[in-house]
């Protein structure tokens, strides 16, 4: 017997004196890594928001563009201030919501299908906004729109805690339920679209492309509330996520609520996927994809995971961004298109290059 | 001392355990045995308050659980379920390390780190300790999963078929270090176990559990015989004592003719 007892038993007389043994340094390289990994992905962010800022239909210099960052220039100064600016923070911060929102949904359903979009609260705010768009044409505002996509995908994140709560909460009730109610609401949304003139269908199909050209500084702000607020609590969860990843049980013995955790991290990632989609539309495939891009580089420590996802769907979608205002200019190409098209072979690449096999 | 008074648990309505008592001392290994649905699990779970049981109380040291904050409870008492998902990859190291968590809130102390890489090496897992679980045998994976709970460092340990699936080496390395561990560390150790001759060799007490009743209390010599195991488990069993240890010889099936085989097949 080499294995248990014998080495045991040396355990309480061995001096703390000794050498680190290798798998502490080994562990510690690995956090240092992932620090490093998040550095990284916070600099490329800034990187591709700032060539973001200086490409663009207009044509300006980078030179104009740093002027007109800074001084008043006229035309120039507003096409940077008022559009291009706003846009960029936008797609940023609603990359960065879906990307940490799709984290959180994933972990605490324990499912790698889990994302906003999968489990009803994207469908549901399309429908909110399709409902606004019938029955508040032609006098409708955008920020109307927002509300309803809002109000709607919330309700949905809430009759899906509500099911959950009368079944015990397990993860695979929070699943289907988000599933029925996806379909449900497209159901819907189809039906509204059947029902409504040609314009208002028009209206409704450009929503679900998903744009960023909606966004102004009030919307940016408003975004930016719903998003960055529920991530300090939900960071500060991050290792009652690791060890949720092992299941109820043994979640349980070592000090955590499941379900109550299960609750308030869902209807936190809602309210964050409602701030990022009721602006912009339908951008779903970031929310799925971003953590599991990251899982694959870094992991699933959840103190790292979290932001990292929401820094690699900021990324996705910057860089999306920029691709479909400048591919095809002047015409701009929807950015719920073009995040799919540079986020799938990225995917596909990592799915088939990684060596960790995990569902 | 660990222990459960008049435990009644139902689940939709059906009865899965009666009035239960169990009770475990500091260094004292306990294992409960019975056949599948007796209400071993169960009985495991209700102690590690997975379960909140319709009757009946537990004591820690004299101290409800259901008092103190569950991190509390997480420091006096661990709990190894029969298997754990694993559906993301997590390090070897990770897991371990997250068995320190109710010591830490986000960085894990230097303490923390160094308890778990003693155990680590102390289980013989170094070589593994930065591979993801799912790249474990069944074995290994249970090492790992004994490693979490002791890192976790309570005076009480409850383990669920802590060695269901593994060959004869596994099982006895981890029923060698639960008994090392209540032996140097005055660990109080209750288990639910199938097998009866390593329940036998392995504990001080054995409680027999049956339709959701314990049926029988006392040393593994005490507790084990012929006629208990005919009773409980319709099995026929010839039980021996050979150089201080008890062993179970299974025959053959209850109320059958020994020449005809089951069922007329």
């Amino acid at each position: 017997m080499t294995g248990g007892c014998a080495t045991l038993r040396d355990r309480g007389a061995q001096p703390a004196t000794r050498a680190r043994p290798a798998t502490g340094r080994a562990a510690h390289r690995q956090v240092e890594g992932r620090s490093l990994f998040l550095l990284l992905m916070a600099l490329l962010l800034v990187g591709a928001m700032a060539i973001g800022l200086c490409v663009g239909a207009s044509g300006m210099s980078t030179a104009d563009v740093l002027l007109a960052l800074v001084r008043d220039t006229g035309r120039t100064h507003d096409i940077v201030w008022m559009l291009r600016l706003p846009r960029i923070l936008m797609a940023a911060l609603v990359g960065f919501g879906l990307g940490l929102a799709g984290s959180v949904f994933q972990v605490v359903l324990r499912n790698p299908l889990a994302s906003p979009f999968t489990l009803g609260v994207g469908s549901a705010a399309g429908f909110g906004a399709v409902t606004v768009i019938i029955f508040f044409s032609p006098g409708h505002h955008l920020i109307g729109v927002a509300v309803g996509a809002f109000v709607f995908s919330l309700l949905s994140a809430a009759v899906m805690i509500a099911v959950a709560r009368m079944k015990q909460a397990s993860s695979e009730t929070m699943i289907l339920t988000g599933i029925a109610l996806m379909f449900l609401f497209s159901a819907l949304t189809s039906l509204f679209q059947y029902m409504g003139t040609m314009q208002q269908v028009h209206e409704i199909v450009f929503w679900f492309f998903g744009s960023l050209s909606r966004a102004g500084w009030r919307e940016v702000g408003l975004a930016a509330a719903m998003i960055l607020s529920p991530f300090p609590p939900l960071l500060r969860a991050a290792w009652d996520f690791n060890i949720l990843i092992h299941g109820d049980e043994s979640a349980a013995s070592l000090g955590v609520h499941p379900k109550r955790l299960r609750m308030w991290a869902v209807a936190a990632a809602s309210l964050i996927t409602a701030g990022a989609i009721c602006f912009t539309g339908v951008i779903g495939f970031v929310g799925l994809v971003a953590p599991h891009i990251t899982r694959m580089i870094i992991g699933s420590d959840h103190r790292f995971l979290m932001p990292g996802s929401g820094l690699m769907g900021g990324l996705i979608l910057v860089v999306a961004d920029t691709v479909a205002r400048t591919a095809w200019s002047p015409q701009v190409i929807p950015i719920g298109i073009v995040s799919s098209f540079i986020g799938v072979p990225f995917f596909a690449f990592l799915l088939l290059k990684r060596t960790r096999e995990y569902w | 001392m660990l222990e459960a008074r008049g435990i009644i648990f139902a689940y939709k309505g059906h009865k899965v355990l009666d009035a239960v008592h169990a009770d475990v001392e500091r260094g004292e290994v306990v294992s409960v045995v019975g056949p599948n649905g007796a209400g071993k699990s169960t009985l495991i779970k209700c102690i590690a308050a997975i379960h909140k049981p319709q009757e009946g109380a537990v004591r820690i040291d004299g101290k409800d659980p259901l008092v103190l904050s569950r991190r509390e409870v997480a420091k006096q008492l661990a709990y190894l379920p029969q298997s754990l998902l694993c559906r993301f990859p997590v390090s070897v190291f990770e897991t371990v390390l997250s068995g320190r968590r109710p010591y830490f809130s986000w960085r894990p102390s230097r303490k923390d780190v160094e308890k778990v890489e003693q155990i680590i090496e102390a289980l013989a897992l170094s070589p593994l300790a930065t591979r993801d679980m799912d790249q474990l045998s069944g074995g290994q994976r249970q090492k790992v999963l004994l490693a979490r709970v002791l890192v976790q460092d309570t005076s009480y340990l409850l383990l669920d078929e802590p060695n269901a699936g593994l060959d004869l080496r596994h099982q006895l390395e981890i029923l060698e270090t639960v008994a090392a561990l209540a032996r140097e560390k005055e660990t109080g150790v209750l288990m639910a176990l199938h097998d009866l001759n390593l329940a036998a060799r392995f504990s001080h007490r054995i409680l027999m559990i049956h339709r959701g009743r314990i049926i029988a209390e006392g040393t593994p010599f005490e507790v084990i015989t012929g006629e208990r195991i005919r009773e409980v488990y319709g099995v026929e069993a010839q039980v021996t004592r050979s150089n201080g240890h008890l062993n179970v010889h299974v025959l053959r099936c209850a109320g059958e003719d020994p020449q005809t085989p089951a069922h007329g097949l």
